[in-house]
């Protein structure tokens, strides 16, 4: 009975956490469009979390990249196939690997930081100090970081597609005696606007959701000096989940497109 | 003298805790009212109310003849900006240097101030004021206690309030310098001519700056006088307040 009852109140909880987050949702389109718009810190927020993840970021694609077309070869080898090594890892990392790698490494470099930050800002009373100064908190604060996330994402996946591809174009140089034009000239002719274009739009709702999630989590951050901590692991824990959906979702859209 | 706050049966609660049970307050233009209660007496609690960081779940609050609880959120920003509230943990906002705290509300307030084109005659003003004008381009983590909540009461200022809301001002601060922050308090108060609610536990900062003083038990107003009046009063659980 006990069992029961505990799995109810989780279950219970779990529903009035995703009705709260949608709130949160709701209110942040509609403060968005609302004036005054606090461009400065929109650019500020786009520079700090450009700058902070692009190192991790570049790095991880390298080395995936690297990994990806080491741990490929000897299997395309074996069929006579790795002519086909630029086609097949340019689509891998355009279409899946390059945004979901990408989006989780800045679930936990951007929405960890956001989680936290927000969240001490919470406990010591920076948010309640900004509403009573008579500024909208959740605009310069929520606003301006969910709106940088869905932003710099794309460009952090771009750049870090293009690394892993260069990362690719090493090892193919490197074993297999492959020129740099040579290589690139074979990616872009397996890539088609379709494999660039739903990857890109997925990158965006992947920084909307790493935003939200942080933002939320920090804005609402309770129970002193842990509750920082557990806003920002549970915003990465959420994050990736989150990010693991959204995915799903935006490759079954896109097969039904490729089906048409 | 004229009120410019008026609190009837406000009364708070989180689930069975009744924090506030229908307390009622009058704060006149100029005055300074303290007002004293053990821990959990539910004064943090009236002070959020009265600016808006707590929903009351009923009473009225009136702040210079306008109910707050019945207020748009623009309204209430509006109202905000005559209202002025100094944190325990001073909540300096620690991203921003000590400059850009006290730029930050003057430059969301164009209604108030118009468009300011230099900000850094009023920023040197408000700090002059608090005594701090050399700490402008230090960050709060490079500031001591003391130092934050006269840097605190310095952002408060420059909005120009005609209220100032003290959250335990000298809270956590060694004896001199609480006296320092009392005496500041009391020499904003006479140049500014603002009226102010202070919230404290500090018998000292009670007798220096009260002109009046309410001692706030189990959520209502136990008693209410001057300091001396309270002071030498005979209930047990006044005087508990005054050993």
């Amino acid at each position: 009975m006990n069992t029961v009852l505990k799995i109810s109140e989780s279950f219970q909880s779990f529903l009035s956490e995703i009705g709260d987050l949608s709130y949160f949702s709701g209110r942040f389109f509609k403060e968005a469009f609302k004036r005054p718009f606090e461009f400065k810190e929109f650019i500020r927020q786009c520079y700090q979390m450009g700058n902070r993840s692009l190192l991790l970021v570049a790095v991880t694609g390298f080395i995936i990249g690297l990994v990806f077309t080491l741990q490929s070869r000897p299997t395309l080898q074996e069929f006579g196939a790795v002519s086909w090594m630029p086609s097949m890892v340019s689509i891998s990392i355009i279409r899946e690997i390059g945004p979901i790698i990408t989006a989780l490494i800045c679930a936990g470099r951007i929405g960890s930081g956001i989680g936290a930050e927000l969240g001490s800002m919470r406990v010591t009373e920076q948010i309640d100090a900004m509403e009573v100064s008579g500024t909208n908190p959740f605009k310069f604060l929520v606003v301006t970081r969910i709106l940088a996330t869905i932003c710099m994402l794309p460009v952090l996946v771009i750049i870090g597609d293009g690394i892993a591809l260069y990362g690719s174009y090493l090892v193919e140089n490197l074993k297999g005696n492959v020129s740099f034009q040579l290589y690139f000239n074979q990616v872009f002719e397996a890539l088609e606007f379709g494999d660039l274009l739903p990857a890109t739009i997925k990158s965006f709702f992947f920084g909307f959701a790493i935003g939200l999630v942080g933002c939320y989590k920090g804005y609402n951050c309770k129970k002193g000096t842990a509750g920082v901590g557990l806003a920002a692991n549970s915003a990465v824990v959420y994050t990736s989940m989150l990010l693991f959906i959204i995915d799903f979702i935006a490759v079954f859209v896109t097969d039904i497109f490729y089906d048409l | 003298m004229k009120p410019i706050i008026i609190i009837r049966n406000l009364k708070k609660s989180y689930g069975s805790n009744h924090v506030l049970d229908g307390f009622n307050m009058e704060l006149n233009e100029g005055e300074n009212l303290v007002i004293m209660g053990k821990s959990g007496s539910g004064k943090s609690v009236m002070i959020k109310c009265l600016i808006g960081l707590e929903d009351a779940d009923s009473g009225s609050i009136e702040v210079m003849g306008k109910d707050i609880l019945k207020l748009e959120q623009e309204e209430m920003d509006d109202l905000r900006t005559e209202i002025g509230f100094l944190f325990q943990g001073s909540a300096l906002y620690d991203s921003m240097s000590v400059r850009e705290n006290l730029e930050f509300p003057l430059r969301r307030h164009t209604k108030k101030f118009g468009i300011i084109e230099d900000t850094t005659p009023l920023v040197t003003e408000a700090l002059r004021n608090v005594g701090l004008e050399h700490a402008i381009d230090l960050m709060p983590n490079e500031l001591s206690g003391g130092m934050k909540r006269r840097i605190a009461l310095a952002r408060t200022l420059i909005l120009q309030p005609k209220i100032i809301l003290y959250d335990e001002p000298t809270t956590g601060l060694d004896p001199i310098t609480s006296k320092e922050i009392i005496m500041l308090m009391k020499s904003v108060q006479e140049k500014y001519k603002t009226s102010s609610v202070i919230i404290t536990h500090d018998v000292d900062c009670a007798r220096v700056i009260s002109n009046r003083m309410i001692l706030l038990v189990d959520g209502i107003n136990y008693a209410e006088g001057t300091f001396e009046e309270l002071a030498s009063s005979t209930d047990p659980k006044v005087k508990a307040f005054f050993k």
